[in-house]
């Protein structure tokens, strides 16, 4: 997956350079290899979470399988010519692996995740549009000579491609190991108190490494493919595309822009993996409009729009099939044992959460060992919405939780906590809790600092606790097999 | 990059002083012609060896100028183009310095009422050559002025053609040996041809100001 993404997704970046001959290859792949990884280790968590919170593939065999049924949809779609996105195969992976094992889906994730595709090549296309109308009335007007326009093109498409590179990796990372984060075996690794890696960046490195080999084997091709063929494009206007495209994955993957908007009180913007490949087609479409609006092919936009549909259909059936070999005729575990268990403290919980405790009550105390099971058991005594079954398995689902103070541990926790929040969590010492709610609220109990806030900026606040309680989550988790 | 800027810097200066020196040649030709049917030959024949010399330095100079484009990969979408439009410009200043030199060997004898006409012929053909050598430059720099100058080119080209065409029907209206009427003729139509000549160059300079249009 990460290799063809290296192979395939880096052309959208450098193609346009390399095909036109501004950008030497060798140099292009370095700057995409060096920035790719960067980017994924550094800014790749946001996109993952959001593919993360769609579903948590918990088993090493599940993620695998999702993975290759994704990058087979890929393949055999790109063979019959459809306009394919691997964003858009992993999801439909993940919603295949989730109705294979019974997890309930999250339609909050999957609506924002498919407003994201809608308004990707859309916004490539208004982003282009408006630069490049600036920069070609900057370029009438000041009168550079044709020699100096071509360096400038020249440095402007490898910084960008540079940006590109890093949006790309950021973005995209979340389809390579995305479906892997839950199933992750690294275990945070720090190297003196400057450097620390956490388990889900070393496996985006990895992840990174893959793009990588990808940009360097078998991105040529493709690039002068892409330069010369697909989007044959004058210097200027292929520094636009790339930059708008650019600009596009970056918002998409962003975690600071996220804060910084949040900050300003703005809509923050969801962060989810997008296809680069259409938000290059946006991004020419939008030169394409500038120029007057004349030789668009509406037939592809409509390909892609159809793209957004079978592609994860497609994906979500393969993936189905898929598992359902792996599990039954190679015997691999596609998913963790999961307990749910029904208490009085699970039901009042619940009520809390607008969930009517009636139709639950019949269940309690009672062991439910996968999602499967858990799911029809619930679904005998009350037709529940996939919403509604979202959060009953949130708050129904067993974990185990010791908290072993460790001042030096907690110290070096990302997201760093407050002097306020490790005094709380100290309080909580040798407790032990079997729901993750449970945990919550006694953190929330232990200290005001651990208490979402309300009003005007209380977004970015409560997103950085999110992470923070996360980190403890993590932390203190004990495991249960 | 202050490097890059440094050698592109050089090259723009290399540019410029080959479109200079079709400019001069112009000037230089136009000059000569005037002391040649001043019979002034001595300054005449040193501004033909002016002519000549400045055409082997454009030679060298056009081809240092392109291989300093294709070696350090300069501007791939346009070199094409811009090599056309140097090697195509070459001939300009290769036709003046021939034309030139015609004079000199062959030292045509140009009935005296026929002068001004032969000078308002220079006059045009070369008008067209710095209109050219303008379009040239704003191609590089400020593309969409060079529609302007292209229209001066052409203009002046049709007005050689004209005076050319009155310079013909008057020597062979003429009573004088047909050789000598031939011979006059062909100088007329080497004058005339160096604005056809410019105007080929502007033929392609059209086509790649269009696809300089980002």
């Amino acid at each position: 997956m990460g290799w063809s993404l290296g192979a395939n997704n880096a052309a959208n970046i450098f193609g346009p350079a390399v095909g036109t001959r501004m950008v030497r290859f060798k140099v292009a792949a370095t700057v995409a290899s060096i920035f790719v990884i960067l980017g994924a280790v550094i800014s790749g968590a946001g996109a993952a979470d959001t593919l993360g919170a769609l579903g948590a593939v918990n088993a090493l065999a599940g993620s695998f399988t999702v993975a290759l049924a994704a990058a087979a949809t890929v393949s055999w779609m790109t063979r019959v010519k459809i306009p394919v996105s691997a964003s858009q195969a992993v999801v439909g992976g993940i919603i295949g692996w989730n109705l294979f094992t019974g997890s309930p889906t999250d339609f909050n994730s999957l609506t924002k995740i498919f407003i994201s595709w809608v308004s990707s090549p859309i916004l490539a296309a208004i982003f282009s549009l408006v630069i490049f109308r600036i920069l070609k009335f900057f370029l009438d007007k000041s009168r550079v000579h044709l020699l100096e326009v071509d360096i400038f093109n020249r440095i402007g498409l490898i910084l960008v491609g540079a940006f590109g590179a890093y949006s790309l990796g950021a973005n995209n990372i979340a389809n390579v190991m995305g479906v892997f984060v839950p199933a992750s075996p690294f275990k945070s690794l720090s190297l003196g108190s400057l450097f620390a890696l956490s388990g889900t960046q070393q496996l985006f490195f990895l992840g990174g490494l893959a793009i990588a080999i990808g940009i360097f084997t078998y991105s040529y091709r493709v690039m002068i493919t892409v330069g010369n063929e697909i989007f044959h494009l004058t210097p200027v206007a292929a520094l636009v595309v790339v930059l708008a495209e650019s600009m596009v994955l970056f918002m998409f993957a962003s975690q600071t822009l996220q804060k910084w908007l949040l900050s300003a009180g703005l809509p923050p913007i969801p962060l989810v993996p997008i296809s680069s490949s259409q938000a290059a087609i946006g991004a020419v479409i939008g030169i394409a409009l500038a120029k007057g609006g004349k030789g668009i092919n509406y037939g592809v936009l409509g390909k892609i729009a159809s793209g957004w549909i079978t592609t994860p259909i497609s994906a979500t059936i393969l993936t189905f099939v898929a598992l359902f070999f792996v599990q039954n005729v190679f015997e691999m575990q596609v998913i963790h044992s999961v307990d749910y268990k029904i208490t009085p403290g699970v039901l009042s919980r619940l009520a809390e959460e607008k969930i009517p405790p009636a139709p639950i009550s019949p269940l309690t105390d009672k062991s439910f060992h996968n999602p499967v099971q858990f799911r029809s058991a619930l679904q005998k005594y009350h037709d529940w919405s996939e919403n509604q079954l979202s959060t009953i398995f949130k708050y129904a689902q067993k974990d185990s939780f010791n908290v072993q103070y460790d001042s030096v541990v907690v110290h070096m926790l990302t997201p760093k906590l407050s002097e306020k929040q490790i005094r709380a969590v100290k309080l909580l010492n040798g407790m032990s809790f079997s729901y993750k709610w449970q945990l919550n609220t006694a953190l929330e109990n232990a200290g005001e600092s651990w208490r979402p806030r309300n009003g005007t900026e209380a977004t970015l606040f409560n997103e950085e606790l999110r992470k923070q309680k996360e980190a403890i989550f993590k932390l203190f988790s004990v495991p249960t097999r | 990059m202050a490097l890059l800027l440094k050698k592109t810097k050089e090259l723009e200066a290399q540019i410029d002083e080959y479109l200079d020196l079709v400019d001069r040649g112009g000037l230089i030709f136009k000059q000569g012609l005037k002391l040649y049917l001043e019979k002034r030959e001595d300054e005449f024949e040193e501004r033909m060896q002016d002519l000549r010399g400045m055409e082997s330095k454009g030679d060298a100079l056009r081809r240092e100028i392109e291989r300093m484009i294709y070696q350090q990969t300069l501007i791939p979408e346009s070199r094409g183009d811009v090599l056309g439009l140097l090697e195509s410009t070459d001939r300009v200043l290769n036709l003046l310095a021939d034309t030139l030199l015609g004079f000199s060997v062959e030292s045509p004898d140009i009935p005296s009422d026929i002068h001004h006409q032969f000078m308002d012929l220079a006059e045009a053909s070369i008008s067209s050559v710095e209109s050219l050598v303008m379009a040239i430059r704003s191609y590089f720099r400020d593309f969409s002025a060079s529609r302007d100058y292209i229209n001066k080119v052409l203009f002046y080209e049709k007005e050689s053609d004209k005076i050319s065409e009155k310079i013909k029907r008057n020597i062979f209206s003429k009573t004088m040996d047909l050789s000598k009427k031939m011979h006059l003729r062909g100088f007329a139509y080497h004058i005339e041809l160096i604005s056809d000549e410019a105007e080929d160059v502007c033929d392609r300079l059209v086509i790649a100001a269009i696809k300089r249009h980002i």
